[in-house]
């Protein structure tokens, strides 16, 4: 039933390409759509480990996006939550063999927290949402447009964190030395934990403040 | 005796779950609108991760990590399958949310009743897999400190999520601005709370 829509409709029709950039603004995964905070603040001190961590999440989502609506029709209703968990550890356990293999720095500071991209709710949400119900293509988009929502939330909150926290971004160092000299001290405070909660309130209160829509009441 | 003391108040408080390693936000943003059902939220948590920790302790000490299959025997030895180890974990949390439930519905309904739809959440919580994970991390010496380590960081958990929802109940009150009503204002207050609780760094466990 499903080819001849698939014929006419072209790889990335309007529709598609909204599928993709609705969740990175309107629909945000962290800022509206409250989903995978749990694993993600921890990593954004510095801006490699939250540029490694977002990459993974990215890829997560959108592969277990992928073979879940490929295997949509045959999973049995009543156990799909540890059939999705299953298919969500195996793709994890390759990202994280992936990262050991070529940036084991990285996946050293990154620590437990790549492993928590199973319980990370941002891939049971989506796949619950939206793969176990649409097509495979479609999911995949799906995933990557909401893992890129996900990743521009963990850089801007790491691009603040380590500019003015340590002064500098992606480890190399962009307040001159002459600030420091006149008396400019890093903010010791971004480098602790509360402060990332506290970006993201901020983050929240910038898009609410531009998009009245997204208001609560 | 005093070792487990201490890894118990140092993970509830030091190293709490919530404001030190931001485990299990999703729950405690969605949960935390009133007391009594984040209450409920806690003792359910404590409670999943007094028994999974230490079960995944077992595993991974007999059978995942280098080494840890030699009581079959010498050729085993040599054995690495600590790459499994998320997916025997989840697996183990996943049974254990589902025992938890049928055997409390068996013996207790009114705790059933009371945990409610709150005990199938829990093998989506990121504290609870967390948990297992800081425990393989850690390389804790016993079981009995990885108890003592669950029993701190549920209570951790439970103690952030209470507050939380205390704070809530009383803000529907105070004239927020508007675009930071609801989510915005319960993650500045969730970083005001972790600054309180960073005092406690200080203390020498």
């Amino acid at each position: 039933m499903s080819t001849d829509n698939n014929k006419k409709e072209p790889l990335f029709s309007p529709k598609n390409i909204k599928l993709l950039t609705s969740p990175v603004n309107m629909n945000n995964p962290i800022t509206v759509q409250v989903l995978g905070i749990c694993s993600a603040l921890a990593v954004t001190v510095k801006l490699k480990p939250a540029f490694v961590m977002a990459v993974s999440v990215i890829a997560v989502v959108a592969l277990s996006n992928l073979v879940v609506s490929l295997l949509r029709n045959t999973i049995p209703n009543r156990i799909r939550i540890i059939v999705q968990l299953t298919i969500i550890a195996l793709l994890v356990i390759l990202v994280d063999q992936v990262l050991k293999a070529f940036v084991y720095d990285v996946s050293k500071q990154l620590s437990v927290f790549v492993g928590l991209i199973i319980t990370n709710c941002i891939v049971m949400g989506r796949l619950e949402a939206f793969a176990m119900a649409n097509k495979p293509w479609q999911s995949f988009l799906d995933g990557i447009g909401n893992g890129a929502g996900y990743a521009i939330i963990l850089i801007i909150v790491a691009f603040f964190r380590e500019l003015l926290g340590s002064g500098t971004l992606w480890g190399y160092q962009v307040v001159p030395d002459a600030f420091i000299e006149l008396g400019y001290r890093h903010n010791g405070m971004m480098i602790l934990p509360p402060m990332a909660l506290i970006v993201i309130g901020v983050i929240i209160w910038v898009q609410r403040s531009r998009n009245k829509d997204l208001i609560e009441q | 005796m005093q070792d487990l003391i201490n890894i118990f108040v140092k993970s509830i408080f030091i190293d709490n779950m919530i404001f030190a390693y931001f485990l299990g936000m999703c729950s405690y943003l969605a949960v935390s609108k009133t007391v009594k059902t984040s209450m409920g939220l806690g003792i359910a948590v404590v409670f999943v991760m007094v028994i999974t920790v230490p079960v995944d302790y077992l595993i991974d000490n007999y059978l995942l990590k280098p080494g840890a299959l030699s009581w079959l025997g010498a050729e085993y030895a040599t054995l690495d399958l600590s790459f499994l180890s998320f997916i025997m974990f989840i697996a183990v949390i996943a049974a254990m949310v589902q025992l938890v439930e049928m055997v409390v519905e068996k013996f207790s309904p009114s705790l059933y009743s009371a945990l409610g739809i709150f005990l199938p959440l829990i093998a989506v919580n990121c504290a609870i897999l967390g948990g297992s994970l800081f425990m393989q991390e850690r390389e804790y010496q016993s079981i009995g400190e990885a108890t003592a380590f669950a029993a701190g960081s549920g209570v951790g958990w439970l103690l952030a999520i209470v507050g939380i929802a205390a704070i809530r109940e009383k803000i529907r009150y105070s004239n927020v601005p508007a675009p930071l009503r609801g989510l915005g204002i319960t993650f500045i207050i969730t970083g005001l709370m972790a600054i309180a609780f960073m005092s406690f760094m200080g203390i020498k466990l």
